[in-house]
């Protein structure tokens, strides 16, 4: 371990955005507010007398205006196409605002059900379709602006002790029981509410006299590769020694969530999860450091369940520069720049990849930087499997692979054969995706037989776009241009391994029926004339490992 | 001609013998020339006569021609010289089949001069400096490292054996080739063939040459043309058929289904067939072979370590001075093992998929390419053994071939088309030769004409050789 920690020393794989989103600070006269669904900033002033400035992701997402002060703002939240606004200020009603251009902006309100009800939360769950959260279950309503009033869609009754929103997945999870632990998960689909298998965390530990013991702080959602899953931290004693876990549940359509993969963490205290490129980011606020989890790199099966130790050994954020907070009302008057505390107490994040400082006024949005990761897994293997699922891994890959052919850094031809096998797995799954995509019309199932990916996004399109932009492909010419080539600049590999490697990789790509290019053909042809093996050449050519084709002709004259 | 005289004798050795004028110049000092002489018992005077002849005859042609002397035909024997190094001669001495004959009611002698071939012999030969200097160096290189009395020594070590060998009677055309059959494999597989002895290779640096055979077609050869094509020979010949009788008698000190290695490898089907019988008797490390080849450099001293699974087969050519220690083998057979025998039942199943060959055809074949001594023939039934009968042709034929190769190897002409009828009128041997391949059919079809056997021809050049082409 102290090897493994010096290893990541100075290593950061985890950073910031490099352009956070800046908002006012939270203080005396202003509230901030933070909507999951459309990844707005709320920072609400006295009110909202004194001015509300929304910051979202991009510029058609920010807005500032003023409303009448009626009393503290609870939470407050815009529409999918921003034409109304939400706010609560009491526990017993919603109030709404139509925003479009020429509306009047005056307020509707809309109560609960029950004299003795109380409002948790709401959401916005589609276009003019919102869900109120109480401690009596769910009340699910269609917006009519043109009319001022709210219809109701759907009520679902139960004892309700928090709740948790994934946007992406319109999946709602609500917490009931004593202890907090039944979870009772509800999908939500065009003025639609399915009720999906309740299921039972199971507890380390259960107190008595009962006591809630699960929060919604310990709960999240994350779609991991296509797939949603619920993530559970837990704290368990083992050994005498207090230590935590997260536990994730795959969620489905017919049965109660799975136990399916168990994330070790070898720690205790505080925690928080994040998901980045399907990756699992837990940050550990006492050792200021992030662990990565891949469930699909390793682990050990117990045929029911797979556990997981990181990645890689845990490392820092990156190091963030920021300015002291500047006087309110002067912006030109920049403070000194100075590093930002990582893990602060006032950090706060959001799924997927949301961290926030209300009391700095910042938002990031986290990123993995490969390159770091690359130094720390020494099983070439297993390096490049886990590249190959990430995005924009793709230059990252190809120097992995250089690397491997040159002297100081050689890897063996086993390791060779297995990566070589990998990329081009990868490469002819793209290409039966292309010629599918080519021929299928995409159909439109119902999205309860695909209960994800949902973001209004067909199927599709997301294999797709994870065939352009998200996938790493290496294809020949990639291979040619930014690997093999080396054997052409350097001088002391041995020519042996030169054709060792070609050969196998020619093997790799008719293994998977990919037709070998030319100029593949044509390196290990000169590679064998340059060191005389004319007898070698010829049975190559005689088993046609070496096809015939014009181009190779022209370069054997 | 027609050959049918049962009572022909066999074409049989008569005397084979190496010298070197310069050993012995003066007067007196004949003897010394003689490096190996048989029939070992000859006297020496006959020896130095036998030997001082052939200096004379050698000399005499220099006279009339650039090329030295090739053959002399005589009534009863054929002499064939060989100058394999400079001032080394060899000499094969074969009688001529001869029968008894009656005419006017006296019985004489009839010799068959016309079957004994020159070029037969002359390959044989040529074949028998090849296999001394596989695995004993060129006559140079023994001089090189000793005197003319080791050189003399090993010249009687091998070929007093090989000369025992030797099947006179049954050389022909296949000798004059000196071919390799080639395994006829999918890529795919090949491709896997091939990465094995990479990582071979890559794994046992003493490995400088490796060469896999499946049954006796071999399929990869790291060695240069001209080593493999005599290894092969041995591999063959020699080697596998010995290796297989020791097989079938049950010789072997552990069956081919378990693998008694001791150690916690799984089962496979590898063992050493050149090298320790068993892995668990270290002290025992077999026989391997030394062989000499010149693929790196000349005269590179090389163990020749053969190990088989199933059917396959992997040559490895250790560098000679590596001494072999017993852990060696022990991790070869683990690394190779299971590979091999997953790899060899996989060849198997790909040639079980393979439909059998239906109905004896009309015509057969030897074909032979130049470039990459590929051989094939449907003549032969076995073309390594030659066990007696194994010729599906009647001799008559096979000489016909014969001589239509050494027309066709005089002509300086790259391609070359001979068409032939026996007297009997039963059987077509067409010879075609083009680029650098070449290869000749027999049809035995009594009543067909030219213009039948000529279209026959071109069908079977499609059919059977389709990938191969001829220039027409």
């Amino acid at each position: 371990m102290a090897e493994a920690d010096s290893k990541s020393s100075g290593v950061h794989y985890v950073q910031l955005s490099k352009h956070p989103i800046r908002f006012e600070p939270v203080s005396q006269l202003t509230n901030v507010f933070f909507d999951e669904t459309n990844k707005q900033v709320f920072a609400v002033q006295s009110q909202g007398a004194m001015g509300v400035v929304v910051k979202g992701p991009d510029d058609k997402t920010n807005i500032n205006f003023r409303m009448e002060d009626r009393g503290e703002v609870i939470s407050i939240k815009f529409s999918y196409d921003m034409s109304v606004l939400a706010i609560q200020r009491s526990q017993k009603s919603v109030e709404f605002m139509n925003f479009t251009e020429h509306s009047d902006r005056v307020e509707y309100s809309q109560s609960c059900r029950g004299k003795t009800t109380n409002i948790i939360g709401f959401h916005w769950t589609a276009l003019n379709e919102i869900v109120f959260v109480t401690d009596h279950g769910i009340e699910y309503y269609q917006v009519i602006p043109e009319k001022k009033t709210l219809k109701c869609l759907k009520n679902q009754s139960g004892q309700v002790n928090w709740f948790v929103w994934s946007p992406e997945s319109a999946v709602m999870l609500l917490s009931s029981g004593p202890l907090g632990n039944i979870i009772n998960p509800f999908h939500f689909k065009s003025g639609q509410l399915y009720k999906l298998p309740k299921f039972e965390v199971d507890l380390p530990v259960i107190p008595k006299p009962p006591k809630l013991v699960l929060h919604e702080r310990d709960v999240t959602m994350a779609q991991i590769y296509g797939v949603l899953y619920i993530c559970v931290l837990r704290h368990h004693t083992v050994a005498g020694k207090l230590t935590a876990e997260i536990v994730l549940y795959h969620l489905q359509r017919e049965n109660p969530a799975r136990r399916s993969c168990v994330l070790r963490l070898n720690m205790s205290g505080r925690f928080a999860v994040n998901l980045v490129d399907n990756i699992i980011i837990v940050h550990h606020q006492a050792s200021k450091t992030s662990m990565l989890f891949d469930i699909k790199s390793g682990g050990e099966s117990d045929g029911y369940v797979t556990f997981y130790d990181p990645l890689v050994p845990a490392s820092p954020i990156r190091p963030f520069m920021i300015r002291a907070p500047s006087i309110p009302g002067q912006p030109g008057a920049d403070g000194q720049k100075h590093e930002l505390e990582l893990y602060s107490p006032n950090w706060i994040v959001f799924q997927p990849n949301i961290l926030i400082d209300a009391k700095l006024g910042y938002m990031w949005y986290l990123k993995l930087s490969l390159e770091p990761i690359v130094s720390l897994i020494d099983d070439k293997v297993k390096l490049i499997d886990f590249l190959l699922r990430r995005k924009d891994s793709k230059m990252v890959i190809l120097k992995v692979c250089k690397q491997m052919m040159l002297p100081d850094s050689q890897a063996s031809l086993p390791v060779i054969a297995q990566v070589f096998d990998l990329l081009n797995a990868g490469y002819r799954e793209y290409l039966d995706k292309e010629i599918q995509a080519q021929v299928v019309v995409p159909s439109l199932g119902s999205i309860l037989d695909h209960l994800v990916p949902y973001t209004g996004a067909s199927e599709s399109t997301q294999t797709m776009d994870n065939l352009r932009g998200r996938k790493a492909i290496i294809d020949q010419s990639d291979m040619y241009t930014h690997v093999l080539s080396v054997f052409g600049d350097s001088k002391n590999i041995h020519f042996k391994f030169i054709v060792a490697t070609l050969v196998e990789y020619i093997r790799s790509l008719n293994q998977v029926f990919i037709p070998v290019q030319h100029y593949l053909y044509e390196l290990v042809i000169n590679t064998l004339v340059h060191h005389h093996c004319f007898y070698q050449l010829h049975q190559f050519l005689q088993y046609h490992v070496l096809s015939d084709s014009k181009p190779l002709w022209t370069s054997t004259d | 001609m027609t050959g049918k005289s049962p009572e022909k004798t066999p074409v049989s050795l008569v005397n084979f013998f190496v010298f070197n004028s310069e050993y012995g110049p003066r007067e007196g000092e004949e003897e010394k020339k003689i490096l190996y002489y048989y029939p070992p018992n000859t006297e020496l005077d006959k020896k130095i006569k036998d030997v001082g002849l052939c200096e004379a005859i050698i000399k005499f042609t220099e006279t009339f021609s650039d090329n030295p002397c090739e053959a002399m035909h005589a009534q009863k024997t054929r002499q064939v010289f060989h100058q394999p190094e400079k001032d080394f001669w060899m000499v094969l001495t074969v009688s001529i089949p001869s029968s008894e004959k009656e005419k006017d009611g006296q019985s004489y002698m009839e010799f068959h001069e016309d079957d004994v071939q020159d070029s037969v012999f002359d390959a044989v030969l040529k074949q028998a400096y090849r296999m001394f200097k596989l695995f004993m160096g060129s006559f140079q290189h023994i001089l090189e490292k000793g005197t003319a009395q080791n050189l003399k020594q090993r010249l009687d070590h091998f070929f007093s054996r090989y000369l025992q060998t030797l099947k006179l009677n049954q050389s022909d055309i296949l000798d004059v080739y000196c071919g390799i059959h080639f395994l006829p494999l999918d890529k795919n597989t090949y491709l896997k063939i091939q990465c094995l002895i990479n990582l071979l290779e890559a794994t046992f640096l003493q490995v400088k040459y490796t060469a896999f055979l499946y049954n006796d077609q071999l399929v990869w050869s790291g060695l240069e043309q001209d080593d493999m094509r005599y290894m092969y020979k041995y591999l063959t010949t020699s080697l596998f058929p010995a290796y297989m009788e020791q097989e079938l008698q049950g010789g072997s000190p552990y069956s081919s289904s378990t693998n008694v290695t001791g150690g916690p490898s799984t089962s496979h089907y590898g063992k050493f067939v050149t090298g320790p019988p068993s892995l668990t008797e270290p002290q025992n490390f077999g026989k391997i072979p030394r062989i000499f080849v010149n693929t790196g450099r000349p005269d590179e001293e090389c163990h020749l370590l053969v190990y088989r699974a199933l059917s396959a087969t992997v040559c490895m050519l250790i560098e000679g001075s590596f001494q072999i220690p017993f852990d060696f083998f022990k991790s070869l057979d683990s690394f190779l093992g299971p590979q091999l025998s997953s790899l060899a039942s996989d060849i198997g199943e790909q040639y079980a998929r393979r439909p059998p060959s239906t109905a004896e055809p009309l015509f057969k074949y030897v074909y032979f390419n130049y470039m990459n001594l590929a051989q094939k023939t449907t003549i032969h039934a076995d073309s390594n053994k030659k066990t007696a009968g194994s010729v599906s042709v009647p001799p008559d034929i096979m000489r016909l071939i014969g001589d239509i190769n050494a027309d066709i190897s005089r002509s300086s002409n790259d391609d070359n088309e001979t068409i032939a009828r026996t007297q009997t009128g039963d059987y077509w041997v067409v010879g075609k030769k083009s680029d650098q391949r070449e290869f000749y059919v027999v049809i035995n079809q009594k009543n067909a004409n030219l213009i039948e056997i000529n279209e026959e021809v071109k069908k079977l050049c499609t059919s059977h050789f389709s990938n191969i082409f001829f220039l027409d």
